[in-house]
């Protein structure tokens, strides 16, 4: 075991190699912008959802059928917000993004009572869990996309390839010097079906 | 013997397993050298193509010297020799092999009924590649059995070390292939998609074979330095669009020619695409995501060539047909036909044309394997390509 790794067992903080990687974030991970976006997407849904929920709260709680659920859905916009605002304003939004993924396992957990009992909203119910397991999916893969990305380079491992031609000359020197490679007419496809510059030339 | 194996999605060990022995007169058995990571390894290792069980020996990138034959064999190799082996297992003798299409040996997939039922017909087996492709086991150990070994292998001169011939037996015949196939002319653009080591060797082969232009595109920094390094221009697709730049550097007709060195992985820079190949590929609707080909197929000049040697391995969606069919586009793609190159290309080297011992950035010994594995995969440490020594 290394020193650091039982300097921190000692004084009892998580090693990080340890904890799930959701909830590990880098400040040198250099996501793909790909994900970067998804982040970003993520964040404004976040917000959206989190102003709906506070301002609609007991319209969603009836249609959902389930109207004691009210201040719940209320206080569960709150969080959408505090997380959408943490996503779009962190340098790193790989917490926020794994927070996500945590409360939309309490999302569900709280919706899925409504399936049970004489709830006559039920198709409403299940409407709203097809929603959340798709977010849930959406925010799984971001926050694995943003836990796996690969480190930003720094000076400390920083190699240069500036040279790494692979030639002997320059390589603008060795443009050209397989021209004469005459490549098999079976894999350059039937003469005729070349362009006629080439095959009349 | 130590092997490194695959155990499940991320997890491959190096593990004391069985030597191999010899099971047919055709077979040899190769004390490894040198064995490589091929990007073509982390399909296995991310566990995104299908067939691996555990227990398999992974690595289909490797030489050695050949430590006993078969039979069969007939002097085709004599023990001590020192050979690369191709990452097509071939027969030699089957209608395809005589046609020098290699790696669609119709003898050499133990396995050819799955590979039947998957593909249609069969292709050559391969090295630790899947029991789709005959389950051999491969080349990341301390010794291989090389079956069909009197046609399966590439013999290399003395002089030339273990780093500078071991891509004879994938890489480097993949990138010519894959630009060779695109009949590339002097007044031709190439742009190549991906970086990484088949994207670096394509990019030079398209040079060696007289492009106007060569462009690369990629994300990752180091990788566009090589490529920049190679004579590329290079497009970071992470800060400027792609179907622009192309289309400013050919005056706005695009590329005649485009090369797919991403294959089933790729990364589109756009969100809402690459989320919904994610979430498609997540709950198995597709099976590889296809961004590269959509913009290749896009931004391609009508009567263009796309050439494919990034691999594939089942279904992918939202391919524009329209576009690919209208403008007359020519797909040409396969796994390589590596003996039907290597003897021309073994001369390049040996003449000084081009070294591809260039695109090496790490080497370990073999049990640093796994972490090898996470490190290729995560391009950590500006990794590009590793060598592993038994």
């Amino acid at each position: 075991m290394s020193d650091a790794r039982s300097q921190r067992r000692r004084s009892g903080a998580p090693d990080r190699s340890e904890l799930p990687s959701y909830f590990v974030s880098d400040p040198r991970r250099r996501p793909d912008p790909a994900t970067r976006e998804l982040a970003r997407g993520l964040g404004w849904f976040s917000i959206g959802l989190g102003l709906t929920e506070v301002a609609c709260g007991d319209a969603i709680a009836r249609w959902l059928g389930m109207p004691r659920s009210a201040p719940v859905i209320r206080a569960y916009g709150v969080r959408e917000l505090l997380q959408g605002i943490g996503i779009l304003g962190a340098s790193d939004p790989t917490p926020w993004i794994s927070a996500r993924v945590a409360g939309d396992a309490l999302d569900i957990a709280t919706v899925l009572p409504g399936l049970e009992g004489h709830n006559p909203r039920k198709d409403n119910v299940a409407i709203a869990l097809v929603a959340l397991a798709g977010v849930t999916a959406a925010d799984v893969i971001c926050a694995r996309s943003l836990s796996e990305a690969p480190l930003a380079p720094s000076e400390r491992v920083r190699r240069d390839y500036r040279r790494r031609s692979g030639f002997r000359r320059r390589a603008e020197a060795m443009r050209g010097a397989a021209r004469g490679f005459k490549p098999p007419p079976d894999i350059i496809g039937p003469e005729a079906m070349r362009p006629w510059t080439l095959t009349n030339a | 013997m130590r092997a490194l194996v695959w155990h499940g999605t991320e997890d491959i060990r190096c593990d004391t397993v069985p030597d191999p022995k010899i099971e047919d007169d055709r077979d040899a058995i190769i004390k490894v050298t040198a064995c490589a990571i091929c990007g073509s390894d982390l399909h296995l290792y991310d566990h995104f193509m299908p067939g691996m069980e555990k227990g398999d020996v992974m690595g289909h990138e490797f030489m050695g010297e050949v430590v006993e034959t078969g039979k069969g064999v007939n002097g085709a190799l004599k023990k001590g020799e020192r050979i690369v082996v191709p990452f097509t297992i071939i027969c030699g003798e089957c209608d395809q092999c005589k046609r020098g299409y290699f790696s669609v040996c119709e003898r050499s997939n133990r396995n050819k009924n799955i590979a039947d039922k998957a593909f249609g017909h069969t292709t050559a087996g391969l090295f630790g590649y899947t029991h789709l492709t005959g389950g051999y086991q491969g080349g990341q150990a301390e010794y291989v059995r090389v079956p069909f070994a009197d046609k399966t292998h590439i013999k290399v001169p003395e002089n030339l070390s273990d780093e500078q011939v071991l891509f004879l037996g994938d890489i480097f015949p993949t990138g010519w292939q894959a630009a060779v196939q695109a009949d590339i002319q002097p007044t031709d653009t190439v742009a190549i998609w991906g970086a990484g080591p088949v994207g670096q060797m394509t990019l030079r082969s398209a040079l060696l074979l007289g492009a106007k232009q060569v462009v690369c595109i990629d994300s990752v920094p180091e990788r566009l330095e090589m490529a920049r390094a190679g004579g590329a221009i290079t497009i970071d697709n992470s800060e400027e669009s792609v179907v622009e730049r192309l289309n400013e550097l050919t005056g706005g007709k695009g590329p005649e020619k485009c090369i797919d060195a991403v294959g089933m992985e790729a990364h589109s820079p756009r969100a809402l695409e690459h989320a919904y190949d994610r979430v498609k590929q997540a709950v198995m609707l597709e099976s590889d995501r296809a961004s590269v080909l959509r913009e290749m197929i896009y931004v391609c000049r009508p009567a263009g060539i796309l050439s494919i040697p990034g691999v594939y391995g089942g279904l992918i969606d939202k391919v524009p047909m329209g576009a690919l069919m209208n403008k007359g586009l020519t797909i040409r793609t396969g796994q390589t036909h590596v003996n039907r190159w290597t003897d021309d290309l073994v001369k390049r080297i040996d003449d000084g044309q081009i070294d591809p011992s260039f695109v090496i950035t790490h080497r370990a010994k073999l049990d640093q394997g796994p972490e090898m594995y996470k490190t290729f995969r995560d391009k950590k440490d500006n990794c590009i390509k590793v060598v592993l020594r038994p």
